[in-house]
């Protein structure tokens, strides 16, 4: 699929695909983080059907729908992309040093070169989580990076 | 401290009336530059209310207003967004100079202005009110529209050169020779050039100076650099205005998004200061006989601009509905007209009142014309009333 990307001095910028229906799609992503939802239907240039808008929590709400379920899959996509890169799972277990401290602790990147770019707990997906995050018993960790440092990133977290 | 009891009524009193008034205005998607303007005009010099006790203050706070509208514009600015623009869009931004500057001084001309002044009306009827227009977008929903990032680029492209204009006809207008005047723009320039280059590489460092994350320490910081700035620009011989926006364009990233935040209501605040200044320096008996001048120059210019959107955006694939559309919407003129008619404008010169009616007639008429001939697509969903 394809996404175009346009500029718009000043306010943000504009997304815009077509689904495979042959709806034509545009968002507008504002730097005020608010979104506006339009399509364009028919040959027409000028014409614009604005189909919604969206604050940032609810943008946030909707990312966390759509992304829940295919956030393993596109980290695979990615994985499958990229040679070398490799995505893998790694679970805090209850043993772990690590449960009920924070990620930052961790030092996971710094020491195997490995990104965590999200956390699921249990329903939940805590995507791109910062350093201050705190780690639970039974969270899995998404790992991107070598083979060698997911390892790693397991044997810190195994300690 | 004494308190100046008629200091504070009369202030009170026209930001009671101002925002009483802006709240219709804004009713109506109008600006509110041209309320500002007027009630300035009425309040002035030969007006029905003058303010003896609150004009100085609102003419220090104008300066204020000038150097804080000027620092969120370059708050708003980033080189990226700049340097993309530049490369698609030269030559609508050019056809938007030539086309608009000319009836200004063509006009001047006419009028038997001096070079000054001829240089200062081109600047007026060329430049459009990005506030007012992105504003307009915004409220016709128009920012999905094929034509907008045209509009917005030639917006961009526009306040990029003020940067440039500004400091020339800050240069002009102090008079000295040739030479000298040369000399000043070269440096102004060099100073612009500059300032772009640091924000470009060590933009983090200077938003270190000023960043923190308590919002007061960071207010204090930034206004407190920016009047310095502007201050020291205004020594160099080029304007305070131009100063500023030096100041916003060396601020990138999320801090600048921040700072952005935390300025606007202080912004709008001392920009109608500024505005009100504006109508108070004029005398309203000096405005009527210009008002047929205006009037012509408004029709001529609203035209020179459809032109100009017309051609912009069919180069980037809009239909004629929106060529149409982003024509009409530059049309509008606002608050750099008046930025450079402050520059200029001394007492006895027609400048001041054209430019103040042409302002007043073009912010009033640009945006009933952009909506007269597209309307917004929807009505904003209504939620229903809680139960």
């Amino acid at each position: 699929m394809d996404v175009t990307e346009v500029l718009l001095p000043g306010v943000g910028l504009r997304y815009e695909f077509s689904t495979e229906e042959g709806q034509r799609i545009g968002v507008v992503a504002r730097r005020t983080g608010d979104f506006e939802f339009v399509s364009y239907p028919g040959d027409d240039p000028d014409e614009v059907r604005l189909l919604f808008r969206l604050g940032p929590e609810e943008a946030d709400a909707v990312t966390e729908i759509l992304g829940a379920p295919r956030i393993a899959e596109r980290f695979a996509d990615l994985t499958r992309e990229v040679p070398g890169l490799n995505a893998g799972q790694v679970e805090v277990t209850a043993g772990s040093r690590f449960a009920g401290r924070t990620l930052g602790e961790t030092r996971a990147r710094t020491r195997t070169g490995s990104s965590i770019v999200a956390i699921v707990r249990g329903e939940d997906v805590i995507a791109s989580p910062g350093p201050e995050q705190q780690l639970r018993a039974g969270d899995i960790l998404v790992v991107i990076g070598t083979q060698q440092g997911i390892t790693g990133v397991e044997h810190i977290l195994a300690s | 401290m004494h308190t100046s009891v008629a200091l504070l009524m009369e202030l009170g009193i026209v930001l009671a009336v101002l925002g009483a008034a802006g709240t219709i205005t804004r009713r109506f998607g109008v600006s509110p530059v041209p309320l500002y303007l007027l009630v300035g005009l009425l309040m002035g010099e030969g007006g029905i209310a003058p303010l003896p006790a609150a004009g100085e203050f609102i003419e220090v706070g104008a300066s204020i207003g000038v150097v804080l509208l000027l620092l969120s514009l370059g708050l708003e600015f980033s080189v990226e967004e700049f340097t993309v623009t530049l490369r698609r869009h030269v030559p609508s931004g050019l056809v938007d100079m030539v086309a608009n500057a000319a009836p200004g001084a063509v006009a001047g001309w006419l009028l038997g202005l001096d070079a000054t002044g001829i240089v200062a009306l081109a600047g007026v009827t060329w430049v459009s009110s990005s506030t007012i227009v992105s504003r307009l977008l915004d409220d016709l929903h128009r920012l999905a529209y094929r034509e907008t990032p045209v509009v917005l680029s030639i917006l961009l492209l526009e306040d990029f050169a003020m940067a440039v204009y500004l400091p020339i006809l800050a240069v002009l207008a102090a008079g000295g020779g040739l030479l000298h005047g040369m000399a000043s723009v070269a440096v102004a320039v060099g100073v612009l050039a500059v300032a772009l280059a640091v924000s470009h590489r060590w933009g983090h460092r200077v938003g270190r100076l000023v960043d923190d994350r308590d919002t007061e320490q960071l207010l204090l910081r930034i206004i407190g650099l920016s009047l310095i700035v502007a201050a020291a620009a205004e020594l160099a011989g080029t304007s305070a205005a131009v100063g500023a926006f030096l100041v916003g364009l060396a601020v990138t990233g999320p801090l600048a998004g921040r700072l952005r935040r935390v300025i606007a209501p202080l912004r709008d605040l001392f920009a109608a200061a500024f505005f009100l200044a504006i109508g108070l320096s004029v005398p309203p008996a000096a405005l009527v006989p210009l008002l047929p001048v205006a009037l012509a120059l408004a029709v001529v210019s609203t035209g020179t601009k459809i032109l100009t959107g017309w051609y912009a955006a069919g180069r980037h694939g809009a239909g004629p509905r929106g060529r149409l559309r982003a024509g009409t919407v530059l049309a509008v003129r606002g608050e750099f007209s008046i930025i450079i008619v402050g520059l200029v404008a001394l007492p006895g010169n027609p400048l001041g009142p054209l430019a103040t009616a042409y302002v007043l007639v073009l912010a009033i008429a640009g945006p009933l014309l952009t909506w007269w001939v597209s309307p917004p697509p929807v009505r904003r969903f209504q939620p229903e009333p809680a139960a």
